[in-house]
């Protein structure tokens, strides 16, 4: 059974449709990222997908769930984590805790073996009657993450998770993360950082309501760059007007990279040619695309 | 066009017993892109602050140069150009509408103004939003604006904090272009980010932690020396070694 099953989802707000159409699935465990630019449509879907917003057409299973058994069902099977407000900067580890807890109606006994263990796994070495407001980012993250599991979800939603916290922190939150994938949990992430993006099993790349792309990191990148990338460096200062001819002749892109170009090639006589004509004053290297590439190009194409 | 460098050295800055700043150092030219790169609570945003005048460092010296010569910071002030984190742009009034109160403020001529504001419409390509206001723009659209009120009095240096945060990758990719573009035209910019992989877009960086500047260089001669792959690598060995 997957943990997420989509089929044919559309949402609609008057005659606006945020999503449309859409249909995939997530298996148990998998590490699953959700991607696209500002009003893609993702945040609808996870909307729909936590049980607070009801499909307008489609068939969604969460946890085995639907929207026939109640909104409330799924809500019980998922978690929620989001940058942005998951705690209340006044109140202690314990009280947010206590209080998520309260919320999700669990027993007192439970919840306390629960808090405690779940403390252990994110290595919590603070003391838990700290303010959230005096934690240090990464540590209000890992905080966020047990208030997130307390009730023992099956799917946990990731909202832009290490936003802002050092590399040092997020290194280790990802570590934890792919522990609880281990541990049979489903992981849903949605993202602008590309690195995040990297650590997922599979990505679903939406564009103006609908998914255009999904498949494993390294996948996207050999679909979408069959030919190879190139940087490009200028070791004698660059020709003028060197761009708009490279682009005539045979580049599908050059674009700036700090001191260097990223150059697509089409037409693979042509830049031999060019690179000819400029023997001893450019360096040209084939570089791995990044994440980044394959999203601007992915969508760039869905634009055409 | 005016040229401007910037240069800080050894300052230092406490807020009440929290070091903020211990010794950085960092010098920006005309017509380069710098990055101040590190995570939350490294002292950029204090660092920031200092270049452009707003905070005084409790020790160290902060010089401004225009066109070669050392000026005072009321001279270079007017050519330096800030965009904060947090910027208070009003959402009820258009980008056009923006343009025009900048215009007011900064009083620039009104023949200047329109061939200004026409390059930049052009550049962050948001002509044919004019008429938008600004609390329905899109994450992307908004900074950019941000970035063309700054621009609007021609400065001769920019100072970024963290323009990119929550932006989507296409957006980031065209405020990147833009960037360059300035960076040609011969501005000094410096940009802030807690963004490892915006770093390798950056002609210099300075790597920032604990107040002090640690690291500083052309992206890859660092990586090289380091014998990193990439900079969150280099950030995350670093915390493990305890430094």
């Amino acid at each position: 059974m997957n943990a997420v099953e989509v089929s044919e989802l559309t949402v609609r707000f008057d005659s606006f449709t945020a999503v449309d159409r859409i249909t995939f699935a997530v298996g148990v465990g998998e590490i699953f990222g959700f991607l696209g630019a500002n009003g893609a449509g993702k945040t609808t879907t996870i909307r729909v997908l936590t049980g607070l917003l009801s499909p307008t057409e489609g068939r969604v299973r969460v946890a085995g769930r639907s929207f026939a058994d109640g909104a409330r069902t799924i809500k019980s099977r998922v978690g929620y984590m989001s940058q942005r407000f998951t705690l209340y900067d006044d109140l202690t580890v314990s009280e947010n805790l206590a209080f998520t807890s309260g919320l999700r109606k669990i027993p007192p006994a439970v919840s306390a073996e629960r808090i405690q263990r779940l403390l252990r796994f994110v290595g919590f070495n603070h003391s838990p009657s700290a303010l959230v407001r005096d934690l240090p980012g990464g540590l209000k993250q890992d905080v966020s993450l047990v208030a997130a599991l307390l009730h023992d979800p099956d799917i946990v939603f990731l909202d832009e998770p290490t936003a802002g916290v050092s590399p040092a922190a997020r290194s280790k939150f990802w570590a934890l993360i792919r522990g609880l994938a281990r541990e049979g949990k489903t992981i849903f992430v949605t993202t602008h950082h590309m690195d995040e993006a990297e650590e997922c099993g599979r990505i679903a790349l939406m564009r103006a309501g609908r998914i255009i792309a999904l498949d494993s990191p390294a996948e996207l990148k050999a679909q979408s760059f069959p030919d190879p990338l190139l940087e490009i460096e200028w070791t004698a200062g660059a020709p003028a007007g060197w761009r708009e001819s490279l682009l005539e002749r045979g580049a599908a892109s050059v674009v700036p990279y700090g001191l260097h170009h990223h150059v697509m090639v089409n037409n693979r006589a042509a830049w031999d040619r060019f690179v000819g004509e400029h023997t001893g004053r450019l360096t040209v290297r084939t570089i791995a695309p990044s994440l980044e590439d394959v999203f601007i190009r992915l969508v760039e194409g869905a634009d055409r | 066009m005016t040229a401007l460098t910037l240069a800080v050295a050894d300052v230092h800055k406490q807020f009440r017993g929290a070091t903020a700043l211990a010794g950085a150092a960092l010098r920006i030219e005309p017509g380069t892109l710098h990055g101040l790169i590190g995570p939350d609570g490294a002292g950029k945003t204090t660092l920031l602050r200092t270049l452009v005048g707003l905070l005084h460092p409790d020790r160290g010296t902060v010089v401004y140069q225009q066109d070669g010569r050392d000026v005072p910071l009321l001279v270079a002030r007017p050519f330096i150009a800030y965009m904060p984190q947090q910027q208070s742009l009003y959402p009820d009034l258009s980008i056009q509408e923006h343009l025009e109160f900048f215009r007011d403020l900064y009083q620039i001529e009104y023949e200047a103004f329109a061939a200004r504001a026409r390059r930049l419409l052009r550049l962050t390509r948001l002509e044919d939003f004019k008429d938008r206001s600004a609390g329905h723009l899109s994450g992307g659209m908004y900074k950019k604006l941000g970035l063309m009120c700054a621009l609007l009095p021609t400065p001769a240096a920019l100072l970024l904090d963290e323009p990119t945060n929550g932006v989507d990758p296409i957006s980031r990719r065209e405020f990147w272009d833009l960037l360059y573009t300035l960076r040609d035209d011969g501005i000094a910019i410096l940009i802030a980010t807690a963004y490892m992989d915006e770093a390798e877009r950056c002609d210099t960086v300075h790597l920032m932690e604990g107040g002090r500047i640690w690291s500083a260089g052309a992206p890859r001669r660092i990586l090289a020396e380091e014998g990193a792959s990439h900079f969150a690598e280099l950030f995350v060995r670093r915390a493990a070694a305890g430094a």
